[in-house]
């Protein structure tokens, strides 16, 4: 295994070739803001969150599946990308309708968290106010398609890990969202096995147990790693 | 199948050629307008008038002008002077009859001398309006699949991809990336297998280029598919066509039965060790199914949403192999290139982009359909020249190029040469070839918001910036059009609209604010003019 020197954000840095930016980044101790990226499942780039700049490239790349290179010189935060992240955030929030105080995840959220990380005070964009549903057929989760970012990390780890595919996308654009099955509801779904680990990748609390009330939906993200070293590294430990 | 079995097919296709021609457009502009009855009365009349033996009716591709359809054209050996009648009816057969045997007639006739006409390249269309599509034999006569038999009997894969890449060739799919480079980056690559794709999912508004092209000469994109399979070393290729395009559908289907029966695809094509099938896949009827890794993921039978690139498909394309994805036009242009060399192709167009383009001219404009020129030809000629300007005395304002990722171009700026890097620098791009013309009482605001509408539904919604971005892009548009908005609303417009370019995930989404950049930066004081 080679191994490549690149710079990030002026800091020299090395990392093994087949290392991704963010995990460069991520083991020298750089944060990358990321939404759709999620150990242990492959990456999509979808949420342009982690996109950095990279010398000598005029496009922004994302860095979660971006590889690092020889000499590469990265900035992870100018300004430029820094405005370009708070867009991305406040487009969320105007997207669907993300009101903490009465959020399930309220205080283990991860969009909630970029929101304070990014310094965002209001939405400067107009709300969209889409009408979506709320689904809580099945005996033990739910899913409010209001607090959905479309991330599809419950899509990625449902299949991927799970093996079961009950999720995935329907509807294209603005009307996307998260179906279980053909778009039946979750709870007279044939390949759900409620093992929850949906809802331990959702990011928001878009997917939650039942029962639990506001502020109490601690996401246990472990599980997932556990299963993805376990599998791919045979590392048993957790 | 050998070299002589052509050259027979062809002599046989010459020794059967009746002393009239009729052609009855059966492209879908004037099918749409009732040519498939003029045709089949033309059949009926020709009978009734027992000149069987004198006069061929046959239906073939596109004639070009398309807002004067169903067009009927008339070739007799006796008159060098071809015939073009517009506008035929059903009952106005028997008059086409008449005007052949030399009676007097009122059917409306078309100048075959004007600039429309006379400007106009055919290279990519050279055989569209003169052969029967549903015929391979009707190809064959035309130098078919001769460009094939050379490659394959004559040529080694480098000598092929060395020959496209001396021709100069560039894609013609929109952004121009030199086709040469592309197939000797994919003959190179390694793989246990390859796969060769044509993008034809053209969905531009108001562009038609690519369907006339598979409407009218089908064979043509097989060969040219051939070939590069040929070049790069596949045995498997696929045209993705779009759902929307049924006559299209069929006449490839009919295309490709015909060329395997031959041995013109399938195995041992020509008695070479190389063997190449094609398959056709019908997209269901997405715009982001054109951008290449949306292509193949729907190709693939998953849903059709685009990834990152790199890696990009030449390294790691269909399932994961080498692939070749380019555009129908592109390989429309192969076989002419192969038959006739590459310094011939080099030496027609500009310095850095040679060969012919394939408009499809609409809006408001005389002479509506498509024409092909040479590269380097000015809008003025196009516009003014060839489409005969607006009708009714209209001046025309600008002129639309590359759907929904090009720009308007306005009028001042007629005297460009169109290629592909004058066209970026008006801010506009060549796109795979649409050209709407608008006159001055075309709002621009809301041309921005058609274009930023249609890419509004056909954001696929994976990535957030095209998502909610076009949403929002749409909404501020539609504001200032109502007259609700306010300066801060156009600032926030044009922030928008540079984040979204920049932090898109696919060519949809980053070039989804060019129709609003280029008419702000032409046509700024309309916006301006409707803001409190």
């Amino acid at each position: 295994m080679t191994v490549k020197t690149l710079t990030i954000n002026g800091q020299m840095i090395s990392a093994r070739e087949d290392e991704t930016l963010l995990e460069a980044a991520q083991e020298a101790g750089v944060h990358i803001p990321t939404l759709c990226h999620l150990e242990g499942v492959g990456d999509v780039g979808a949420c342009r969150l982690c996109l950095v700049e990279i010398a000598g490239i005029n496009k922004l790349l994302p860095a979660c599946v971006t590889k690092v290179a020889e000499g590469m010189e990265v900035n992870t935060n100018s300004d430029r990308l820094q405005k370009y992240r708070r867009t991305i955030i406040e487009m969320l929030f105007a997207e669907g309708n993300h009101i903490c105080s009465v959020c399930v995840a309220n205080g283990n959220c991860e969009l909630q968290d970029l929101a304070i990380e990014m310094g965002m005070d209001h939405v400067s964009l107009e709300y969209q106010n889409p009408k979506r549903s709320v689904d809580t057929s099945h005996d033990r989760f739910a899913i409010d398609h209001n607090r959905c970012i479309l991330c599809t990390r419950c899509v990625r780890v449902c299949d991927e890990i799970e093996g079961a595919h009950t999720w995935d996308m329907a509807g294209r654009g603005s009307k996307s969202h998260v179906i279980t099955d053909l778009s039946q509801p979750w709870g007279t779904s044939q390949t759900c096995t409620s093992c929850g680990k949906c809802v331990n990748a959702c990011p928001t609390g878009a997917l939650f147990n039942k029962g639990a009330s506001v502020g109490e939906m601690v996401h246990d993200r472990g599980k997932i790693n556990f299963l993805f070293n376990a599998r791919t590294k045979k590392e048993w430990n957790f | 199948m050998e070299l002589n079995e052509l050259l027979e097919i062809t002599r046989i296709e010459h020794d059967q050629t009746k002393p009239v021609q009729v052609r009855c457009c059966t492209a879908a502009g004037c099918l749409s307008s009732g040519s498939q009855a003029v045709k089949d009365n033309l059949d009926a009349a020709v009978k009734a008038a027992g000149l069987e033996d004198k006069i061929h009716v046959s239906g073939v591709g596109c004639m070009r002008l398309c807002c004067q359809g169903p067009l009927v054209q008339v070739d007799q050996e006796s008159n060098k002077e071809s015939k073009l009648f517009e506008q035929v009816k059903p009952e106005d057969s028997v008059k086409v009859i008449d005007a052949i045997e030399g009676k007097e007639t009122n059917l409306k006739q078309q100048d075959l001398h004007q600039p429309f006409f006379t400007r106009q390249l055919p290279i990519v269309l050279e055989n569209s309006g003169k052969i029967d599509p549903e015929r391979i034999q009707s190809y064959i006569a035309e130098n078919g699949y001769q460009g094939l038999y050379q490659v394959l009997r004559e040529m080694k894969p480098s000598e092929v991809v060395e020959t496209i890449t001396k021709s100069g060739l560039r894609g013609r799919g929109g952004a121009g990336y030199p086709t040469g480079l592309k197939w000797a980056t994919v003959a190179k690559s390694k793989g246990d297998k390859k796969y060769v794709i044509c993008n034809a999912d053209e969905g531009d508004p108001g562009a038609f280029m690519d369907r006339s092209v598979l409407e009218s000469d089908p064979h043509r994109l097989l060969e040219g598919m051939a070939i590069a399979a040929y070049a790069i070393g596949a045995s498997q290729g696929y045209i993705y066509v779009r759902a929307e395009y049924p006559i299209a559908i069929k006449r490839l289907e009919t295309a490709i039965r015909q060329a395997q029966r031959l041995g013109l695809l399938g195995s041992q094509i020509f008695d070479s060790p190389f063997d190449f099938k094609i398959e056709i896949r019908i997209g269901a009827g997405a715009y982001v199914c054109g951008e290449e890794t949306a292509l193949m993921a729907s190709i693939e039978g998953k849903r059709g949403v685009p990834h990152p690139r790199p890696p990009y498909p030449a390294e790691s394309g269909l399932w994961g192999y080498p692939t070749l994805i380019n555009n129908v036009e592109t390989f429309a242009n192969i076989a002419p290139i192969i038959r006739k060399g590459a310094d011939w192709f080099a030496g027609i167009g500009t310095e850095k982009s040679k060969g012919t383009k394939v408009f499809a001219l609409a809006g408001k404009i005389r002479n509506t359909g498509l024409i092909e020129v040479p590269m380097g030809t000015t809008l003025e000629e196009i516009v003014q020249e060839m489409g005969g300007g607006v009708p009714d005395g209209g001046i025309a304002k600008a002129v639309q190029t590359g759907g929904p990722s090009g720009g308007c171009i306005p009028a001042s700026a007629f005297a460009t040469p169109v290629d592909y890097e004058s066209l970026t620098a008006l801010g506009s791009m060549m796109g795979s070839g649409g050209m709407i013309v608008m006159d001055q009482t075309t709002n621009m605001v809301d041309v921005a918001r058609f274009f930023m509408e249609f890419c509004m539904d056909e954001s696929c919604g994976k990535c957030i910036p095209c998502r909610v971005g076009t949403v929002q892009l749409h909404d501020l548009l539609t504001k200032i059009s109502d007259g609700k908005a306010a300066q801060a609303d156009l600032e926030l417009l044009e922030e928008l609209c540079d984040m979204v370019k920049h932090t898109s995930l696919c060519g949809l989404g980053q070039s989804a604010p060019n129709p609003v950049f280029s008419t702000l930066k032409y046509f700024r004081d309309e916006y301006l003019a409707l803001i409190r």
